[in-house]
């Protein structure tokens, strides 16, 4: 390189020079001027080394009268390059010298043009954690709170309305949609709600004989088993299980059906979407959930009953005898009179949440979650409301 | 070898594809040289991006030997092939944005994975990135789903350059752009291309695009390429398909203006 006789010269970067492409930027005096050459490739490939470099480098502003930047030993510039070089001049500028750039190839030229377009920083703006901005976020979370509600009696009304239409119009019922999720939540779940309400029976049974065994009081066993699994953890775990498995599944599909415009696509067909899409699935729950929770209750006296004889000594017969002594017919009909509202309290909840996810793929875990977790409160708040209003009027 | 691989940036060598029953490409042969726009056109459903995803890897492929930036693809070890991709961008025909992420942080998002390098150039190469692609700084903290599908179009490319790769792949590109858009995306195509010594691998149908933008084309039909060269190499074959293509009526239109 030609550039000895100029005098003092220092080499800012990694060692090893322009030869093996790693970038430098050297400091040639020229007169009462300064000299910044740079060489090597001025690539994303060695950006943080170019911006300690470029940063070292900018420090000289207002040291000499004028400053210019050789680049014509570049053997690489790129995007990255090319803005840092493009950075150099302009805060060289903004200390008050004419930072010029000389030696570019007419390759490169048309690069430097575009980064030279671009506008200083635009300021990020970050907000700051105060005591109004918390107050704010609580008032939001209430008012939020309030929306759900509505947003659910919203629903409910959709629904009834469209359950009318359907009533007036029966060929507007959608009876092989409603066959097909009828399949998925019904059908597809019976082998894991039995699985599990078996077991939950079994554990009932055996915690029962464990401790009314102290009183010598084992038979009563079935009496708690009846009425707890008939009355309650029959319905209400069934009801939990389905809103984790097919509430989710339904807030998904919509979720992801919104997200598609499929739900503008139909409403624009002048189909309505809540006869089309959600109809089918409540009507679907609807009946899965009594059905379920059935099996569910059969599932779990049995698996009682098993404990019972092989852990408890009860043998079968005197299980049955005793059970149809400690049961009467409202146990059950507590709890299946409990379980289609449960189901539309699910189905209305996971369709909400479905028909609220926005454009992101965040946006549809949240609501997904969301539909979950309210459904399984909503579930339980409505148990509670059913206990008491089976009390009142003495079932 | 050296002077091959300088020359040929990708070497496609007897590639065949098959879904299920269906072959999709059948001992197809491709390079793509250093430098080129390669314009890369026909049927629909004729397994043009069938073809991209095979090369960049998310197709797997039955039989063949795929080489980018003269390493054989499936020799690679794992370094060589980040390696490769970090060499290569590639816009999606509908974009690919991370939907939870802003545009900022879309096209940061390789930066910040690939090079240690401060915020503040971050931010300063999103503004530059965007200028290039032709939107304005405000759009960077915008969300995808709040973008034009145009929009989304520049976005993407701005991520696709994010690191400034010596191959780009638009599979494409200018689908759903306006006419103005599409040619100023093309200038755009061919700017980037000679600033930055660019190799673009480009699928497109946009016979505007073609005539702009690409210094070759490459034709695919029955699973094979069954014409490639220039223009007018194009305008000369007498392939029927061919023919219909640069010879028919919207064709006619764009020799015409």
């Amino acid at each position: 390189m030609a550039i000895s006789i100029l005098g003092e010269v220092r080499k800012i970067g990694a060692g090893g020079g322009a030869l093996n492409g790693e970038p430098t930027l050297e400091r040639i005096a020229r007169g009462n001027g300064l000299a910044l050459c740079a060489a090597g490739s001025w690539t994303a490939r060695f950006a943080p080394d170019l911006e300690l470099i470029v940063s070292d480098a900018e420090k000289l502003g207002g040291t000499r009268p004028n400053i210019f930047i050789d680049v014509s030993q570049v053997s690489k510039l790129d995007t990255f390059g090319a803005w840092l070089i493009e950075r150099l001049r302009r805060s060289l500028a903004h200390g008050g010298v004419e930072g010029q750039i000389a030696g570019l190839s007419a390759n490169y030229s048309s690069l430097v043009d575009e980064v030279r377009r671009v506008k200083a920083n635009p300021a990020i703006d970050t907000t700051s954690v105060t005591i109004t901005g918390m107050l704010d976020q609580v008032g939001r979370t209430m008012a939020g709170i309030g929306g759900t509600i509505v947003g659910l009696i919203d629903m409910l009304g959709a629904v009834l309305a469209a359950t009318g239409r359907v009533l007036i119009h029966p060929r507007a019922f959608r009876l092989t949609s409603t066959v097909h999720h009828l399949e998925q939540v019904c059908w597809r779940a019976v082998p894991i709600v039995v699985l599990i309400t078996f077991l939950i029976g079994c554990i009932i049974s055996q915690q029962g004989i464990f401790h009314f065994r102290k009183f010598g009081a084992d038979i009563f066993v079935v009496d708690m088993l009846g009425v707890l699994v008939l009355r309650e953890i029959g319905v209400l775990l069934v009801a939990i299980m389905v809103a984790g498995r097919s509430g989710s599944a339904y807030t998904a599909e919509l979720g992801s059906m919104k997200m598609r415009e499929e739900i503008d696509a139909l409403r624009t067909m002048g189909f309505d979407p809540i006869e089309v899409l959600i109809l089918p699935r409540m009507l679907a729950l609807v009946i899965a959930l009594p059905i379920l929770a059935f099996l569910g209750a059969i599932a779990a006296l049995y698996g009682g009953g098993l404990v019972a004889w092989l852990y408890g000594g009860v043998d079968p017969e005197a299980f049955l005898l005793r059970l149809r002594d400690a049961i009467s017919i409202d146990h059950f009909t507590v709890g299946i009179i409990k379980a289609p509202v449960m189901a539309a309290v699910i189905g209305i909840v996971a369709c909400v949440e479905g028909l609220a996810v926005e454009g992101s793929a965040e946006s549809l875990g949240q609501h997904t979650t969301s539909s979950v977790v309210k459904g399984i409160f909503f579930v339980i708040v409505m148990d509670g409301v059913f206990a008491i209003f089976f009390a009142a009027i003495g079932m | 070898m050296a002077g091959e691989a300088q020359n040929a940036i990708i070497r496609v060598r007897d590639i065949s594809v098959q879904f299920g029953s269906t072959r999709v490409l059948d001992g197809l042969n491709l390079d793509v040289k250093r430098g080129e726009i390669l314009g890369f056109v026909g049927p629909s459903g004729a397994g043009k991006s069938v073809l991209t995803r095979t090369i960049i890897g998310l197709v797997p492929k039955v039989s063949g030997r795929i080489e980018v930036f003269g390493i054989d693809l499936d020799a690679a070890s794992t370094a060589e092939r980040r390696g490769v991709e970090r060499r290569w961008g590639i816009l999606f025909q509908q974009g690919a944005l991370f939907s939870s992420l802003t545009v900022r942080q879309n096209i940061q998002f390789p930066v910040r994975e690939y090079l240690n390098v401060s915020q503040r150039l971050l931010d300063e190469i999103t503004v530059a990135k965007l200028g290039m692609v032709g939107l304005q700084p405000e759009v960077a903290d915008r969300f995808p789903s709040e973008l034009s599908g145009g929009m989304i179009k520049r976005v993407a490319l701005a991520r696709a350059l994010a690191l400034d790769p010596e191959l780009v792949f638009l599979d494409e590109p200018t689908s759903g752009l306006d006419p103005i858009g599409a040619g100023d995306f093309d200038e755009l195509v061919r700017t980037l291309q000679r600033t930055l010594g660019l190799t673009v691998f480009m699928v497109t149908h946009d016979l505007d695009s073609l005539y702009t933008a690409c210094d070759r084309i490459a034709v695919l039909g029955n699973g094979k390429i069954i014409a490639a060269g220039s223009m007018a190499d194009m305008q000369a074959s007498q392939h029927p398909w061919l023919r219909a293509y640069f010879h028919g009526k919207r064709a006619r239109a764009v020799m015409g203006s």
